[in-house]
């Protein structure tokens, strides 16, 4: 069983709600919820900054490979149509490549080579298949945005306990005054493994106890919630 | 970058280990690293594209520098890497119809395994000759299958314990890796001396 649970590409189990964005942005949050995309979640998070260029990087990838593939949906023959997303992604992550290297070139240096493996990510291939393959432009874009914004908040998540632990400070901002003594793990790659697991054991049970509640309503929904999870 | 071959070994291996240091292929290490007998089998498969992969974009790099066409180096690199996930796809259903059904939907998404992509990115960004890019590719993808082997192991073992069913699952999987990675950390003083 534990063997297909958390992989990442085969879940496809997003459900077409009524709003998209909000659907990527929380329900269906591609970190937390699918788990998709673990590298550059892992990779970047160590401070902030990073996560959110990281976040926003993968934004407009999503928003721009999302919208392109919604458009042209109906002349790609299916036999080539990942080749096909795969050069629309390649693409934009070209252009991300440099749009940030114009923007900032620290910036730039510290996410090194997680810019062009953004290609890579899973969650942007799952989207153009499982969403933008079928779906209208207007909500491919808006599902492009709210993935990828969920993506960020994740990432920002992310980073927020890794700096704040390893290295005392927020966005830079040091919070904790001289004497803080910086759990420097949490910066380094096992912090990284760590936070993720603290994350989604919160999740988890955050989840859990939601459904032990609604138990309390209506039996009915827990026995499908507990089919679900 | 001149450094030597032992150096680029030791490095890709074990200090900047691709899994446990770097983060590269997470997906597959957390996905498939359930049984043994699978994991090692797909880390081969692994080693065996990024090798292909690694050397083919090798000479690919050569040709788009001598026709100053660098920007299309993303999309030619993941160009190749797909047509060798689809060569070893056909190797293994070919010799090993068994082992093909196993690694099912898998097989083909090593084309999105970031660990395939990063060894032509770095290749290019170090400026390797074509032995250091030899030995840097079999290294690194040596590195992930000994990673994905090792918590293999780890799990097989921990499948027999007994697991509060809220930690059960990624989460679980992800302290095992943070384990392994601390683990791997004291590798990092090999390093400074080479």
């Amino acid at each position: 069983m534990s063997d297909t649970a958390p992989s990442c590409h085969a879940s496809t189990t997003a459900t077409p709600a009524d709003n998209p964005f909000l659907n990527g942005l929380w329900k269906q949050n591609p970190v937390f919820v699918q788990v998709l995309g673990m590298c550059p979640t892992l990779a970047i998070t160590n401070s902030v900054r990073n996560a959110i260029a990281m976040g926003l990087a993968t934004t407009f990838v999503l928003v721009f490979s999302n919208t392109l593939i919604s458009m042209v949906r109906k002349i790609i023959p299916s036999q080539v149509r990942i080749a096909s997303y795969i050069a629309i992604i390649a693409t934009s992550v070209t252009i991300v490549g440099y749009l940030v290297d114009a923007i900032s070139i620290s910036v730039s240096k510290a996410l090194g080579p997680f810019i062009p493996l953004i290609v890579a990510n899973c969650i942007i291939l799952e989207r153009a298949e499982a969403f933008a393959a079928k779906k209208p432009v207007v909500k491919s874009f808006l599902d492009g945005l709210g993935m990828g914004l969920g993506f960020a908040f994740a990432l920002t998540c992310l980073g927020t306990v890794r700096e704040v632990l390893g290295a005392g400070t927020w966005l830079g901002i040091p919070l904790f005054g001289p004497h803080f003594e910086p759990w420097v793990l949490f910066v380094l790659p096992p912090g990284g493994f760590i936070a993720l697991a603290i994350w989604l054991l919160t999740f988890s049970t955050f989840r859990s106890w939601r459904a032990k509640k609604k138990a309390a309503a209506t039996p009915a929904l827990v026995a499908l919630s507990e089919v679900h999870s | 970058m001149n450094e030597s071959l032992g150096h680029i070994f030791l490095d890709a291996f074990l200090i900047n280990n691709f899994v446990l240091c770097v983060f590269l292929g997470m997906c597959s290490f957390i996905g498939i690293s359930g049984k043994f007998s699978t994991a090692w089998r797909m880390g081969l498969s692994v080693m065996f594209c990024i090798t292909v992969s690694g050397i083919l974009s090798y000479y690919m790099n050569i040709l788009l520098v001598h026709f100053n066409a660098t920007y299309l180096r993303i999309i030619t690199y993941i160009i190749i890497i797909a047509a060798t996930v689809q060569l070893t796809e056909m190797f293994i259903k070919k010799t090993s119809p068994a082992l093909f059904r196993e690694l099912g939907v898998y097989l083909p998404l090593i084309t999105t395994n970031c660990a395939v992509l990063y060894v032509p990115l770095m290749l290019t960004a170090r400026n390797y000759n074509l032995a250091q890019t030899t030995v840097f590719s079999i290294s690194g993808s040596g590195g992930y299958c000994a990673a994905i082997c090792l918590l293999s192991l780890v799990r097989e073992r921990i499948d027999l314990s007994d697991i509060s069913s809220l930690a059960k699952g990624t989460a679980l999987t992800l302290v095992l890796a943070a384990i392994l990675s601390m683990a791997f950390m004291g590798f990092a003083g090999m390093g400074g001396g080479a």
